[in-house]
């Protein structure tokens, strides 16, 4: 099991209350002795930075990052005059940590006026399920909240999103399957303005970032945004699924081109996959995680804790090398 | 993601070797590590790298590929064949059952595509004069049956479902009655997304496999999966003993290493892959291309088959005819345009050629206006002119944007493009040319 579903597990009913530091410690700690104990007693050799590597290939980190990294751990043990294993564990933590920051990024939203979050990505990621659960995460901090059915393209999905609405207990506003999502959002930003939301979550349909039509589309739906609207949309968040690998990074880009992404939704984090794609996202294009999802319920959506995530990109390492 | 093409890199490795024949065993190394870092780029699973390398180096080195006079192409030719060799084998056909319903399972993590496959491939057996019925097993994802009406509606293909409080094991039985009852002789079953570690769905899926007995159970996976696709495809082979593989989102621009993963770790064939939303993007698989796309090769017989859907045959090879005698001018570039307009997404086709990456493609983008903008160009040019570009200096390029109401830069620009496109084409004419075969086509990069 993962290290997220764990804290999940822990975290069952209780969103984002004090337990939860609490647990997170415990568990952590426990993960990583665990998965350092391979580096005990060990001396710092080729073998070791080499498995270094491995693992945070096998953590999707990618081939370049990893290896930039591990070549930053060779420099620092030499100029350090580091010797022991476990030594290095700390410093591999600083050099990611040096990446990702340390702090834990928040949605910029200002208090008292509406603001729209536009939610984006590629098919399938968990735009639709994010949203729901943000919703019911905003609301259930005071927050007036509003959706706009903005995927008129896939089967089923306006009814989906509606079903979270639901859940959330918040309004939908939406078109029939097939309109134009243009007039959806415009529809959904005057219901927004009308009802006096402190928060408008636009859906969109999932597009592959290579087709250029899809992604003028989005860029129509920001002018709309713009044009009805001026200064609220205050977050254009892409989720990426953790499960996906190196092209994550063509989609932060061109996403982050077209649709002028603040942040990241990284989901599916329940699973083995790690996302540590997030890293070279970080790096390249300065994008921050700023939501992660662990689960399909409606409250397995939690902050983005860069430690954790550094820590959990280690753990089963342990596992996998003993197998192979 | 601007990386250099293996086949680039490789190039830069063998280069020195020019003329002299022989290639030391260090360059042999410093290769498979270009090899090595290709296919993890293109998510490869580290493991299955490390093994495919080990394999490579023995080819390697048990052929005369030292001795070669071409060890590049002798390299790259070993590494496309193992690939190939490795994603193909067993035939891609699906399997269906002597006595009918042919039942087919459809499984796999969230968002793959399981529910869009199935009604992809129930308008492909549709086609071939089947009666399939599509079966609602999701009972968990909200709207997931309302998803799988849509499509039974727009394909005109009866859906079962029985709403989502009866468990799904019963739903599939119930589902087999049905089509026996009302003679579909094909059974879909659209199943919830889950995660492999859900001990729980897991279970209901071994149950459902137990109580229909599928003839086919694919694991549907999205080609842009990353290093975990071996730890989901084995945990599914493991519990399901899966039947073959449909593998997604190939419309993409991933290079799709993880069909390469799936593979090596279940030993399963990939039947199909989806290249689009929409329902007809429903194609078979093929591991030769599939084995250059993940090596960043380029489809090159995907292009050429699409190149051959689109084009006018007759004046395709009137083309290329040209472009062998060297003879492409502007005009047949304006004609070439308006087809490549035709074919689909220009940046989509350009993926496909080898030794294309996109920052090179950044001027060949198709643009609507740009197309009309080129026109006037090209018409505001003398017949000499649009057959000898090379003789447009600056003052007749002043004409022309005067001519064309343009601006000098276009007429520029137009020129540019149209060298590069001069180049593409004589590369596409090698290959087209070369014999037709699949195997034996030309790798244009050595
Ligand atoms: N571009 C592209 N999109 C695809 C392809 N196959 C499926 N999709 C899209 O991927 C998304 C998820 O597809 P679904 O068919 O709903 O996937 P699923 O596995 O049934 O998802 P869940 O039931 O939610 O687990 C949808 O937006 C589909 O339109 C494909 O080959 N190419
Ligand atoms: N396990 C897990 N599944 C998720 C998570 N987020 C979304 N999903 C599932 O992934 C699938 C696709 O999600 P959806 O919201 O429809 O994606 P969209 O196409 O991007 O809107 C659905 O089956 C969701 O239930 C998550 O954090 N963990
Ligand atoms: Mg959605
Ligand atoms: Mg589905």
């Amino acid at each position: 099991m993962g290290f997220f579903s764990k804290l999940k597990d822990s975290l069952k009913g209780s969103f984002g209350g004090e337990k939860l530091s609490d647990s997170l410690t415990k568990t952590r700690k426990g993960f990583i002795d665990k998965v350092f104990d391979v580096f005990t007693g060990r001396i710092i050799d080729e073998e070791l930075f080499e498995e270094l590597e491995e693992v945070l290939i096998q953590g999707d980190v990618g081939v370049n990052t990893a290896v930039d990294l591990v070549e930053k751990l060779r420099e620092r043990v030499k100029v350090e005059k580091l010797k022991e294993a476990e030594q290095l564990r700390k410093v591999l933590v600083e050099e990611i940590i040096k990446i990702m920051g340390d702090e834990i990024p928040n949605l910029d939203l200002a208090k008292g006026e509406l603001n729209i979050i536009l939610v984006v990505g590629v098919n399938g990621v968990g735009k639709t399920t994010s949203i729901g659960k943000l919703a019911y995460k905003l609301k259930a901090e005071g927050k007036r909240v509003i959706l706009g059915a903005g995927d008129t393209f896939r089967a089923g999905a306006i009814d989906q999103l509606q079903v979270w609405g639901q859940r959330a207990g918040v309004d939908v506003i939406s078109h029939k399957e097939g309109a134009d999502p243009a007039a959806v959002v415009y529809d959904a930003i005057q219901a927004a303005i009308a009802r006096k939301a402190d928060i408008l979550i636009i859906d969109t349909a999932g597009r592959l970032h290579n087709k250029i039509n899809l992604m003028e589309e989005l860029k129509k739906i920001k002018r709309i945004i713009d044009k009805e609207s001026v200064g609220t949309l205050k977050e254009v968040l892409l989720a990426l699924d953790a499960t996906t690998g190196q092209n994550a990074l063509s989609q932060a880009k061109i996403f982050g081109q077209a649709a002028g992404v603040t942040g990241v939704i990284l989901t599916k984090l329940d699973g083995t996959a790690k996302g540590g794609v997030v890293i070279g996202i970080k790096a390249e294009y300065n994008l921050s995680v700023k939501l992660i999802g662990v689960g399909e319920k409606i409250e397995d959506l939690q902050e983005f804790k860069p430690q954790d995530f550094v820590a959990a990109l280690f753990t089963e390492a342990e596992d996998e090398n003993n197998e192979g | 993601m601007a990386f250099e093409s293996l086949g680039e890199k490789l190039q830069g490795i063998f280069k020195k070797l020019k003329g002299q024949g022989k290639i030391s065993d260090k360059d042999l190394k410093a290769a498979l590590r270009e090899v090595r870092v290709a296919l993890l780029e293109a998510d490869v699973n580290y493991k299955v790298v490390k093994d495919f390398v080990n394999t490579i180096n023995e080819r390697a080195l048990g052929q005369d590929v030292l001795e070669s006079l071409t060890p590049g192409q002798q390299v790259i030719k070993i590494v496309n064949d193992e690939l190939t060799q490795l994603m193909g084998g067993a035939q891609s056909k699906l399997e269906i059952s002597p006595k009918p319903p042919t039942v087919i399972m459809m499984i796999g993590l969230q968002g793959s595509g399981k529910t869009t496959s199935t009604g992809k491939l129930g308008r492909f057996l549709k086609k071939q004069g089947r009666s399939p019925l599509l079966v609602a097993c999701d009972i968990y994802r909200p709207a997931a049956i309302k998803q799988l009406q849509v499509l039974g509606e727009q394909l005109e293909i009866p859906v079962f479902s029985m709403g989502d409080k009866t468990s799904p094991v019963d739903i599939a039985k119930a589902a087999l009655n049905h089509a026996t009852y009302h003679g579909n002789d094909l059974v879909l079953l659209d199943t919830a997304g889950r995660l492999h570690i859900d001990e729980a769905l897991m279970a209901e899926l071994s149950a459902i496999k137990n109580e229909v007995k599928p003839t086919e159970i694919l694991l549907v996976v999205d080609a842009m999966t990353g290093q975990d696709a071996v730890n989901v495809a084995e945990k599914f082979n493991e519990l399901l003993n899966l039947t073959g593989v449909v593998l997604t989102k190939l419309d993409g621009d991933t290079r799709g290493g993880a069909a390469l993963s799936v593979k090596a770790v279940t030993g399963k064939p990939i039947k199909f892959v989806g290249m689009g939303e929409k329902l007809d993007a429903l194609e078979p698989f093929h591991p030769e291309r599939m084995a250059s796309r993940i090596l960043g090769m380029g489809d090159v017989l995907t292009l050429i088959e699409k190149a051959q859907e689109n084009f006018d045959s007759k004046q395709a090879q009137e083309l290329q005819q040209k472009l062998l005698k060297a003879e492409f001018t502007l005009e047949d570039f304006l004609t070439q345009m308006q087809q490549m307009k035709n074919m689909g997404p220009l940046d989509q086709v350009m993926d496909m050629i080898p030794g294309m990456n996109k920052a090179k493609l950044k001027g060949l983008e198709f643009d609507e206006k740009e197309f009309v903008r080129f026109q006037a160009v090209i018409q505001s040019m003398t017949k000499d002119e649009r057959r000898n570009p090379h003789k447009i200096n600056g003052s007749r390029r002043k004409r022309i944007a005067l001519g064309s109401g343009t601006k000098v830069q276009d007429v520029n620009r137009l020129l540019k493009q149209f060298e590069q496109a001069q180049k593409m084409m004589k590369q596409l004419s090698g290959m087209a040319s070369g014999k037709g075969k699949k195997g034996k086509l030309k790798l244009p990069f050595m």
